[in-house]
């Protein structure tokens, strides 16, 4: 139950009408940030700090908008003056990642699932577990084994329309959760971020930054922080390997369906055939993406980011590796007694990343896309404060 | 091994010098006294460099000439100022940022609510603990030894040369040549007390003040050179770099965002209620480096701004949230401020008010009348609620007393200087700045004359004799002309 007198502060605030009750997390963002605004050092950094300039307050919405507009790149962390030890105990990376989690739990669709969250490392091994389980009974149930399936074709184990009648409802379901989610996320912020719609130069220029991972690279390029104060582009690049990496293995995907259904031509494809070419590129992308990111990960700053959400970073970035590597292991397992193994492991690893899409820290990426586009929209607004000095 | 140069101190000057020293080939043991988490002292709060500029350089529009930039600092100081010094910092100030970039700092973009100074100051990216952080990358990467926690305690000097620093716990740490970089004596509570002494209500004024920047520039070494060995000396002990700051700010460090902006909004009262001095005197940025010691004036050294509702969102938002009430004498109380003389000196500010039209980025023609001390522009009448009032303290940055110097940055014993006993930033700045500031400054004096004492330092170190300022700032413009 929450202390008294936070219930008082928000009988108080909602007695009022001038505010919606805040959590801890969000007020502490709120507190860090009053401190920011009186300081403004770091403006050159992201598109945070700028956008608090226009601000002399920080509501929900408001808080909400800034933590998912913050890439947790560390920059601000580390050339803080009023970082700890200092009493006033400023860390906007942590405060911030806090809040998004908390985005993210309190967005999910359903809102039952967003608990989900919470437990991130149970609930991606229990998918996985899940996923891995599936595949293999249904191997031993179709084919009354895992050793029994020479040749090299996939479908002659589990048929196509079996895998489409599979995935296709997960792969459906993750995309509407994560809509239904960031349309809401989109609706609270909208009001806070000048109200107005989104422009053809806004929407291009959300894109460009998150295409290119602007804000990773601390606003001089030289990149961001993980092990320390220095500068690094590895985390930018890591990123790239594995976001690109994933969108080729998903392309390779359309394109296979395309010359399934269009072309009548069914898997497997040999170099060098498009599906294979796009998946072979972006597997080994996202493999070394995403080795590289666990590295970061493991070796990041202590002060840097929430310790809590570590489980659900790692396990994401576990489960993509994994879904990686077992799709080119299965190229190599080919036409070998261990196809079926591996195919499972693939399959598994595969379902386990679609269901847990919109329960994950894939939801990152929707939710920091819809805070750039409205920080596109909001900075081409005039600012609201006027500060008599300039 | 002894090292060729010792660097006592850890902020932007000592780093310029240990740099320096290293790139010029000297083996360089730096020792800060403060722990890692706390070290580049006062530079960690700093956010720009004051440069002289002909024409638009990256960060800096328009130009910025050498005239314009010594005019700024003659009016300041009040001619408290040695020009020749004070044109060779100006100078270097304009050909040493390709030196600090090679060493990782970025400049930026002026700050929003900082534009009034695009044009003078190139700003830190990050401010300046970003910068202190690159800087003890860079000195690290090259070989230069650091050690934290690591206070000096006094030298030994053998006829105006440098022979070893003894450290607290009594380790003696011999080199060829020293750079003192340790900064003022601002945070010496005992120091401050002794030096502003006693007024003429009894009271100890600098009991009231706040530190802005860090806690661990005691002046152990800037005494111990003073009084034992009896270093020239320059500068008065109670100048200093004092501005009016948020009362409730911590003791020590609380830095640029305990700065309360709106005072030429509105009118600052002293504990009686009654006001006493121009509000609207000027802008407030040529301002507000007057307010500390205006504060220290005051009874019990507390002074309280206050402002109605039309002033919110003119200022740069403070860090504290103001004290709030709905009419005027509300404010009083929760203020603690008697009431009746409050409501008389605001009603008669009130009553004196005479607007035009308000423009608080000119110096409109907004004034009192009758009234004293007048209030010039932006007087306003204050009548629309809620009200908002900020308790100030004065807020020192930093002191001026220091150790004489010329243009190698010798320090000088009984007129001569010596051959291997080096000075800069806050401990000789008061050569340059006799009292006054000017945004900046003090990073322009630590960064050119860090850099030369250690060139020189690393000259000694090798039997060389030291260089002036002007050849370094010669090489400088020589190559960027070159570039250019």
């Amino acid at each position: 139950m929450p202390p008294l007198d936070a219930l008082v502060r928000d009988a108080h605030a909602l007695a009022m009408g001038d505010a919606v009750p805040v959590s801890d997390a969000e007020a502490e963002v709120a507190r860090q940030l009053q401190i920011c605004n009186a300081c403004r050092y770091c403006e050159g950094f992201c598109a945070v700090f700028p956008a608090m300039t226009r601000r002399l307050e920080f509501p929900k919405a408001d808080v909400h908008f800034l933590a998912n507009l913050c890439h947790n790149c560390g920059a601000c962390l580390h050339a803080c003056q009023y970082a700890p030890p200092h009493e006033f105990a400023v860390n906007i990376p942590q405060a911030m990642a806090r809040v998004r989690g908390q985005t993210y739990h309190d967005y999910a669709w359903p809102p039952a699932l967003g608990k989900l969250y919470q437990r991130n490392g149970l609930t991606l091994s229990l998918a996985l577990a899940g996923g891995l389980a599936l595949f293999l009974v249904l191997a031993v149930a179709l084919k009354g084994g895992l050793w029994q399936v020479p040749g090299a074709d996939f479908y002659a184990i589990f048929p196509h329309n079996l895998l489409v009648g599979l995935f296709a409802p997960v792969f459906l379901f993750a995309v509407l959760a994560l809509a239904l989610g960031v349309r809401r996320f989109w609706r609270d912020v909208t009001p806070a971020t000048s109200g107005a719609p989104v422009s053809p130069p806004a929407a291009a220029e959300a894109t460009h930054d998150v295409l290119r991972l602007k804000y990773l690279d601390g606003g001089h390029g030289e990149g961001c922080h993980n092990d320390d104060d220095a500068y690094t582009l590895a985390r930018r690049r890591c990123h790239h390997l594995t976001f690109y990496g994933f969108l080729l293995c998903f392309a390779a995907t359309s394109v296979a369906t395309l010359y399934h259904y269009l072309l009548g031509q069914p898997a497997p494809y040999d170099l060098p055939s498009l599906p294979k070419l796009l998946g072979a590129v972006g597997g080994v992308s996202l493999a070394l993406g995403t080795a590289g990111l666990w590295r970061l990960n493991l070796r990041r700053h202590p002060l840097q980011g929430d310790a809590a959400q570590k489980p659900m970073d790692r396990g994401f970035i576990a489960l993509l590796f994994l879904t990686a590597t077992s799709g080119l292991a299965l190229w190599l397992a080919r036409g070998t007694p261990a196809m079926a193994l591996v195919l499972c492991l693939h399959l598994g690893a595969v379902m386990a990343l679609f269901a847990t899409l919109p329960y994950g820290k894939f939801a990152h990426g929707i939710f920091r896309t819809a805070a750039l586009l409205r920080h596109a929209v909001e900075k081409r607004q005039p600012s609201p404060i006027g500060l008599g000095a300039d | 091994m002894d090292p060729d140069v010792l660097v006592i101190g850890g902020g932007n000057a000592a780093l310029c010098a240990a740099l320096m020293a290293r790139e010029a080939g000297a083996t360089v043991l730096l020792l800060e006294a403060a722990p890692r988490a706390w070290r580049g002292g006062n530079s960690a709060h700093t956010r720009n460099l004051r440069c002289m500029h002909d024409a638009p350089q990256d960060v800096l529009v328009e130009g910025y000439p050498e005239e314009e930039f010594w005019q700024d600092l003659l009016k300041v100081t009040g001619g408290l100022t040695d020009e020749a010094l004070a044109r060779l910092v100006i100078r270097h100030s304009s050909s040493c940022r390709p030196w600090m970039r090679r060493h990782g700092v970025h400049f930026q973009p002026p700050l929003s609510g900082a534009l009034h100074v695009a044009r003078t100051n190139a700003f830190f990216m990050g401010g300046g603990k970003a910068l202190v952080n690159a800087y003890f990358r860079s000195a690290e990467a090259l070989g230069v030894q650091v050690r934290y926690e690591t206070p000096v305690e006094r030298l030994e000097i053998a006829d105006g040369r440098f022979v070893a620093a003894h450290l607290k716990g009594g380790e003696r740490i011999a080199a060829k040549t020293c750079v003192l970089a340790a900064g003022g004596f601002e945070s010496n509570r005992d120091w401050l007390r002794e030096a502003w002494g006693q007024n003429e209500r009894g009271e100890w004024p600098s009991d009231n003040f706040l530190i802005r920047g860090t806690a661990f520039n005691q002046g152990v070494l800037l005494r111990h050179l003073l009084e034992d060995h009896g270093a020239e000396r320059i500068g008065d002990p109670t100048q200093a770099h004092m501005v009016a700051i948020d009362a409730r700010a911590p003791l020590y460090d609380g830095g640029i965002c305990t700065r309360i902006d709106c005072v030429s909004l509105g009118v600052v009262v002293n504990r009686d209620g009654e006001r006493f001095y121009d509000e609207g005197e000027d802008f407030w940025p040529k301002r507000y480096a007057i307010w500390g010691r205006l504060v220290a004036q005051q009874p019990g050294q507390i002074g309280y701004s206050i402002i109605d509702a039309k002033a919110i969102g003119r200022f740069m938002p403070p860090v504290f949230p103001g004290v709030k009430a709905d009419t005027l004498p509300e404010l009083a109380h929760k203020l603690g401020l008697p009431v009746d003389s409050f409501m008389r000196t605001l009603d008669s500010y009130n009553a004196a008010c005479r607007v035009g039209i308000f423009d608080h980025t000119a110096l409109d023609d907004c004034h009192t009348e009758g009234l004293a001390p007048a209030k010039t522009h932006w007087a306003r009448p204050i009548d629309t609620a809620p009200f908002y009032g900020y308790a100030l303290k004065p807020g020192v940055t930093f002191t001026y007393l220091g150790l004489k110097t010329g243009d190698t940055a010798a320090v000088r014993f009984g007129g001569a200087a010596s051959p291997n006993l080096f000075v800069a930033g806050e401990m000789m700045a008061g050569n340059v700045l006799g009292k006054g500031y000017t945004a900046g400054v003090g990073m322009s004096i630590g960064t050119a004359f860090g850099r030369i004492a250690g060139a020189n330092a690393a000259r000694a170190a090798r039997q060389q004799p030291a260089q002036p300022l002007a050849t370094l700032i010669a090489t400088e413009q020589g190559a960027l002309h070159a570039a250019a």
